[in-house]
């Protein structure tokens, strides 16, 4: 069995407009890949594709985790069977206190009949949180509900680190958080890293991925993955702006 | 025409007799009351105080007065094994009568009594208070009825500085087809002093056509904090529950009032608060989850009667299949009350296209330089919302039951006290498990 996230011309449209216009992307287990692109390219699309979001429709392709055909399974299977996605924008849940929400995610994980260890929960929550530098007061906080955009951001982590996937895509993790911030969130990524994980990072700005290092780098521009290349090809990017490609696209 | 003859309503009052030598003003009490009962109307459609309500579920007659309860012992044990862990005292009563008293710790000169107990040893104090809400939204009938028949629940008085950080608790079981209760519940705090009540009403058994013909008059004097909370559990099928509250803020006093309905195949709970004095503050919340043909109709009156004086409502309803909720909210600034900050709000969560939420706020202002705003919304749970729990991989159907008992928890956690919380939320969701 493979273990790789592979995307193989993925084709996607919304209210019959194709977003994803055959996209190919493969992340083996073990790797950390970016993805920057213009606003309005399709990255959070593509994000939300994965995830299983009800209002794209796919119309073409194929999207494999570890073998698994994942456009086979319902949005909340794809998320146990090891994807998770750090929202751009996540949702408030009025009402839903961040604990609970974490115990149920928690507890959907365990088979019929088992409990979760409140104990051992909390223990574990409370020592993501610190790592995290989050107040112990977000526990008891709706979801998201009142939270800066930064403490949102935190926050997705915080859930990242506490379902411990196998694929993780971050989408757009670094916008809203200051720079000590992103330091701390990228530490929690880091840490996460290892050869059973693989990470797909979309961003707009060079900084993140300072921290973050990535293995690959890829460049999406309407619906399609045009330029991939190595850590370096960011920097380009961030001189030359996407302009630099999409003129070479248009040349050829 | 509504007025058919009330007799029909019981055969006989429904007075049960405990062999106690009662005081007078309290016997001559009962008898004006149903006198008064009987006189007046039968609660119609056609009285704006009654819009909307389907009186067609309810039918009152045949109704008796308890006898006692056959499973008494076993209530006790549901009672406790339910109940908040620390408490200042329990008493839990079966059909009007008393079967269970704990005391743990109540301050010092405190008074909290069972009302046949409290009309023997301190009927001057209880007389003062006893009653005495003259506004109604409807239910006066009711209150005649509840005046002519209590001689259950509780009278507590709090005097001056008396603080108790622990609820007093209490439990209402009712049992057997017709049979009536009368849970009555009066609070006094006076100044400074700080109490917390929570009272639960629930059957004895499924589908018994039960009613409870309850009552409930809260006063914090000078500067006191009373919280106040009610759950009904009751079996979903069978029972009537009626509950008719008020409260009486003093000076820089603040009443907090609470009514969750999880049970109960038809709920009527009016609730009158008027802010007397200076500094008044009153806050009123509701959470109720109604499924099947469940019928929860709540009429409010926030009543702003002096200066400088604040109040906040908030009312929110879960509901599935065919269930109606009514709810009709005025806000009254009377004459001369300046300043006054006043809010109120009503959320309906619809589960289900057949289900009913009616909305019905109000405002009424006679003065000067006052916040008041009155909203109610309708909607169901958004797909965004339910998206997002399911990428953290909970299925959509537990999804929807986590995202609506949080709808209901956001008046239940206004509250004071964790443990009262989390009784609160553990009975909702308990319901919330029930309904799949
Ligand atoms: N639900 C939707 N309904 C209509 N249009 C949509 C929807 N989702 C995405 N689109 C459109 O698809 C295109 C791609 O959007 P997407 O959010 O994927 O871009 P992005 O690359 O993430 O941009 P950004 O960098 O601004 O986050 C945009 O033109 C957007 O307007
Ligand atoms: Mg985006």
């Amino acid at each position: 069995m493979s273990q790789t996230l592979n995307i193989q011309n993925l084709h996607a449209s919304v209210d019959g407009i194709e977003i994803l216009k055959g996209l190919d992307l493969e992340v083996p287990k073990g790797e950390v890949h970016a993805i920057m692109g213009p606003n309005g390219s399709g990255k959070s699309t593509l994000s939300k594709v994965l995830a299983g979001h009800e209002d794209y429709e796919v119309t073409d392709g194929r999207v494999t985790m570890d073998g698994t055909d994942l456009m086979e399974l319902e949005i909340d299977e794809r998320s146990r069977e090891g994807l998770f996605l750090a929202f751009q924008y996540p949702h408030e849940i009025p009402g839903v206190s961040n604990a609970n929400f974490l115990r149920a995610a928690l507890q959907a994980r365990l088979p019929e009949g088992e409990e979760i260890d409140a104990v051992g929960f909390y223990k574990e929550m409370y020592a993501k949180m610190d790592a995290l530098s989050m107040d112990r007061k977000f526990t008891g906080r709706a979801v998201n509900d009142g939270f800066s955009g930064g403490e949102k951001k935190r926050n997705e982590i915080l859930q990242m680190m506490m379902l411990e996937p196998s694929y993780a895509i971050l989408d757009e993790t670094d916008s809203g958080l200051d720079i000590d911030a992103l330091k701390i969130v990228a530490e929690g990524v880091n840490r996460m890293r290892s050869p059973e994980r693989g990470f797909l990072v979309i961003t707009h700005y060079q900084r993140l991925l300072d921290y973050i290092v990535p293995d690959v780098v890829h460049v999406l521009f309407d619906g399609r993955i045009i330029k991939t290349g190595d850590k370096e090809l960011a920097h380009e990017l961030e001189e030359k702006g996407y302009d630099w490609l999409t003129n070479e696209l248009v040349a050829v | 025409m509504a007025e058919e003859n009330p007799v029909s309503w019981f055969a006989a009052p429904p007075v049960f007799d405990l062999g106690l030598e009662l005081p007078d003003w309290y016997r001559q009490l009962q008898e004006t009351s149903w006198q008064t009962f009987l006189t007046l109307p039968e609660p119609a459609r056609t009285d704006q105080n009654w819009r909307f309500s389907d009186l067609k579920k309810v039918r009152f007659s045949e109704l008796q007065a308890a006898r006692p309860a056959e499973n008494a012992e076993a209530l006790v044990q549901r009672a406790k094994t339910e109940r908040v862990e620390d408490f200042a005292a329990h008493f839990v009563f079966a059909n009007n009568r008393l079967i269970h008293s704990e005391i743990n710790e109540l301050p010092a000169g405190a008074i909290c009594l069972p009302l046949n107990e409290a009309l023997v040893e301190c009927g001057d104090l209880v007389k003062n208070h006893f009653m005495k809400e003259e506004g109604s939204l409807g239910g006066s009938k009711f209150s005649a009825l509840h005046a002519a028949a209590t001689l259950s629940g509780l009278f507590i008085h709090f005097p001056q500085g008396a603080t108790c950080k622990l609820p007093i608790l209490t439990h209402h079981f009712a049992s057997g087809d017709f049979n009536c209760v009368f849970p009555h519940m009066l609070v006094v705090a006076e100044g400074q002093a700080e109490v917390t009540v929570l009272e639960t009403f629930e059957t004895a058994a499924e589908d018994e056509q039960t009613f409870f013909f309850a009552n409930t008059d809260l006063i914090a004097n000078n500067g006191a904090n009373l919280q106040y909370v009610a759950l009904q559990d009751e079996s979903d099928h069978g029972p009537k529950h009626i509950q008719l509250n008020s409260s009486r803020v003093g000076r820089d006093a603040n009443i907090k009032s609470a009514f969750v309905n999880l049970g109960a195949a038809w709920v009527r709970q009016e609730a009158i608060a008027r802010m007397m004095e200076e500094g008044s503050d009153c806050q009123v919340f509701s959470a109720n989850l109604a499924n099947g043909t469940q019928e929860y109709d709540q009429r409010t009156l926030q009543s702003h009667e002096a200066q400088h004086t604040t109040s906040d409502l908030l009312f929110k309803n879960a509901l599935y299949d065919q269930a109606r909720t009514i709810f009709a909210g005025l806000i009254e600034v009377q004459s001369g009350s300046h300043h006054t900050d006043s809010y109120q709000t009503c959320r309906n969560l619809l589960g289900s296209d057949q289900a009913e939420a009616n909305a019905m706020p109000g405002l009424e202002i006679d003065a000067d330089q006052v916040k008041c705003s009155h909203g109610s919304t309708s909607g169901q749970i958004s797909d965004e919302e339910i998206f997002y729990l399911q990428a953290r991989g909970i299925p959509a159907e537990q999804a929807r039951q986590i995202i609506s008992l949080g709808f209901l928890n956001e008046s239940i956690a206004r509250l004071k006290g964790e443990a009262v919380q989390s009784y609160l939320f553990d009975r909702v969701e308990r319901k919330f498990k029930s309904l799949t």
